[in-house]
């Protein structure tokens, strides 16, 4: 894997003067993506944070050739670029190995995005996708998802007399992946660059379709203050809320640990979408959500150690 | 080379001949047969193409606009639902100027859901800017689709185009089709024009940004720009046109006129129809009666002065729509005519619309007799005692 000093020496291919939030997530996902690939690359992007607020015309973040069409289909439009260059590479008039990634939100991921990602995937054109996922639509102001966690407030799950929050937990959309037979599928964060660096250089590695989903804290979303996106995303993993794993040809890998399992409040306490779950008459709704977190996360362990 | 081929194979052949990098494409009837006929050529090794099976015919037009993006020569093919289901992705291949080619059969937009010819779904798309070439037969639809691809990727263009057939009617006919041979088409197809890329813009270490967000200070200046494509379209698509008839012996403009000189009645009519209603004319003038047919090739770009001068001085004109606009007014195709002919200072003919053929309702001889009787009878009279009439259908 790089070190930290060789990271540090490769020529940026995410740049700033982008327009995301500052402590956004999804910057320092993509930063972190593009450094960890060496060889050539091109960006596919769904409509979304990264995209609206990178490429505002006629400016651009990306040092590398990128594309973007429309919201649920960056699958399907990177498929159609991967295509090509398969066709030209057949034909003898490109040379370069070069490395498709995508990024999309978890909306243009998990739900609207969700038929395309499949397409793509069980055809398997050779690409990475990286969701980073804010868990809601941030982009159109902060609707919930089906990776918004249960009982958080959104837009359209507000907490109100009656309802306290969204009423469902996300989506497993990790197991979904691993069931199409990709090589690799993994979770991880930015606030621990060596998990998520060593995961995009593993999944670059396989010839097929590979899936990273990257938790991506959203400091107007969730919201918490712009000073600790890392430490936030961290506090998620030793939670294990968001636990960092990885399946390589179906065999699942624990890549992170925790010394000491921290209850769910310890990540809900510094996010004001979850100030509701915290009051004494939703403690069984806590409980209820601390439950889950807890009996995914033996499932995990379990799978991981089978 | 006379060969007997129905239009979808006809669609599928000029496809193989002009070989694209890349097709991706989704099943749907009428279209299917492109599809699978193409997968032979796959199979077989015959082409170049990589061949993308989407799951959806919005992955299709995805995955087109992706290779295109990506500077190669891109391909589909689909009908009705599957347009439908496009046209989000219609417009952003046109506003990204990607010369992409689709062989499009006709087919009726559900509810209720049908399989047979209408012309709701291109027309559907006529704002998206797409070129539309319709075909009267499927040797029109196989030299359509070739002449649509140095259309789509002429310098000055640089926009999306689609050649038609009806549902049925062409796709699963078997017609005699002139097909030229392979090394024919790729000399007129020609390597495509260089266009900005992704891959070139890899290879040459200049990365670019396609799709980026383009907000109040741009977005017009870029619509204005694909909309001088579509303008310059107009110039190209006679030029082609021409360069095909000179070339291969069968020349194409945006419409031909049939019996027109000194016809008082004058139907327009798209598509396969245009066959029949030669028929009819040609028993009408045996008559004695002046009639006439406009078959228009071109509905995108819409060639309004070459119109409103073919029409001049005709004294009525009907409209034949073989798609409903629900407009409370007239079928599409209407409006348009009649706005071409708004500026005319004299000679403006009297216009009346027919909305035949919904669905794949079967267009028969007398049905195109009865309305060339009415326009007859306006040309007479002078006078226009109703703007829309619906034949063929049972109220």
């Amino acid at each position: 894997m790089a070190t930290l000093k060789q990271l540090a020496k490769r020529e940026e291919r995410f740049v700033s003067g982008h327009r995301l939030c500052p402590g956004c997530g999804a910057g320092l996902i993509a930063r972190m993506v593009m450094l960890a690939i060496e060889k050539p690359v091109i960006v596919g992007n769904a409509t979304g944070c990264l995209e609206v607020a990178s490429t505002i015309f006629p400016y651009s973040s990306w040092n590398v050739p990128w594309v973007h069409s429309a919201f649920e289909n960056v699958s399907a439009s990177l498929s159609g670029v991967e295509a090509a260059y398969r066709s030209l590479k057949k034909q003898g008039k490109i040379d370069e190995d070069v490395v498709f990634v995508a990024f999309g939100g978890d909306g243009g991921t998990y739900d609207i995005g969700l038929q395309s990602l499949s397409g793509a995937a069980e055809r398997g054109h050779k690409m990475l996708y990286v969701c980073y996922n804010n868990q809601a639509y941030m982009n159109t102001g902060v609707q919930r998802s089906s990776a918004t966690s249960k009982g958080a407030h959104t837009s359209t799950s507000p907490v109100g007399k009656a309802i306290p929050g969204k009423g469902q937990f996300p989506k497993d959309l990790a197991s979904i992946m691993v069931a199409h037979n990709i090589p690799y599928v993994a979770t991880s964060i930015p606030g621990r660059w060596n998990d998520l660096v060593n995961k995009v250089e593993k999944a670059v590695s396989f010839n097929g379709f590979t899936f990273i989903d990257v938790l991506s804290p959203c400091r107007l979303g969730w919201p918490h203050e712009p000073s600790i996106t890392m430490e936030i995303a961290r506090l998620a993993a030793e939670t294990c809320i968001w636990p960092l794993y990885e399946v390589v040809e179906g065999k699942y890998r624990l890549t992170f640990r925790p010394k000491e399992k921290k209850p769910i409040t310890e990540w809900f306490k510094l996010q004001r979408r979850f100030a509701h779950l915290l009051k004494p008459e939703n403690q069984p709704l806590l409980e209820e959500i601390q439950k889950e977190v807890d009996t995914k996360w033996e499932a995990l362990l379990k799978k991981c150690e089978g | 080379m006379k060969l007997a081929r129905t239009g979808n194979e006809a669609f599928a052949e000029a496809m193989r001949q002009i070989n694209p990098d890349v097709v991706a494409a989704y099943p749907i009837t009428p279209a299917t047969e492109i599809v699978q006929i193409f997968s032979q050529f796959v199979a077989d090794g015959i082409v170049k193409t990589e061949f993308v099976l989407v799951e959806s015919e919005h992955s299709a037009m995805s995955a087109c606009i992706g290779a295109s993006a990506a500077g190669v020569r891109a391909m589909t093919g689909t009908s009705s639902q599957g347009a439908a289901l496009m046209w989000e992705m219609l417009y952003i291949a046109a506003g990204l100027r990607l010369p992409i080619v689709m062989a499009l059969v006709n087919r009726a937009l559900s509810a209720p859901i049908n399989i047979h010819c209408d012309h709701s779904d291109s027309i559907g798309a006529r704002d998206s800017g797409w070129i539309q070439l319709f075909s009267e037969n499927v040797q029109e639809a196989y030299d359509n689709l070739i002449q649509a691809v140095r259309i789509a990727e002429h310098p000055s263009v640089k926009l999306p185009a689609m050649a038609t057939t009806d549902g049925f009617i062409l796709s699963h006919c078997l017609e005699t089709l002139e097909m030229l041979s392979d090394e024919d088409v790729q000399k007129f197809i020609g390597e495509a024009p260089e266009r900005p890329n992704l891959i070139k813009s890899l290879k040459e270490k200049k990365p670019i940004t396609i799709g980026a967000l383009d907000l109040q200070d741009y977005y017009f200046e870029h619509r204005r720009q694909a909309a001088e494509g579509m303008f310059n379209a107009k110039k190209v698509i006679p030029e082609i046109g021409k360069e095909f008839g000179k070339t291969f012996g069968r020349e194409y403009g945006f419409f031909e006129e049939y019996k027109m000189d000194d016809a008082e009645a004058v139907a327009i009519i798209m598509g396969s129809t245009v066959g029949t209603a030669k028929d009819v004319v040609d028993v009408m003038r045996g008559e004695g009666k002046k009639v006439g047919l406009l078959k228009l090739r071109v509905y995108r770009p819409f060639p309004a002065n070459e119109l409103a001068a073919a029409l001049k001085g005709k004294k009525a004109v009907g409209i034949m729509d073989r798609a409903d606009g629900m407009s409370a007014f007239t079928g599409p195709v209407y409006p348009d005519i009649c706005a071409a002919l708004y500026d005319l200072p004299d000679g403006r003919p009297i216009l009346q619309d027919y909305i035949y053929g919904l669905g794949g309702r079967d267009v028969t001889k007398e049905d195109i007799r009865y309305i060339f009787e009415e326009i007859l009878k306006t040309a007479k009279t002078g006078q226009k005692d109703y703007t829309l009439k619906y034949v063929g259908v049972r109220e």
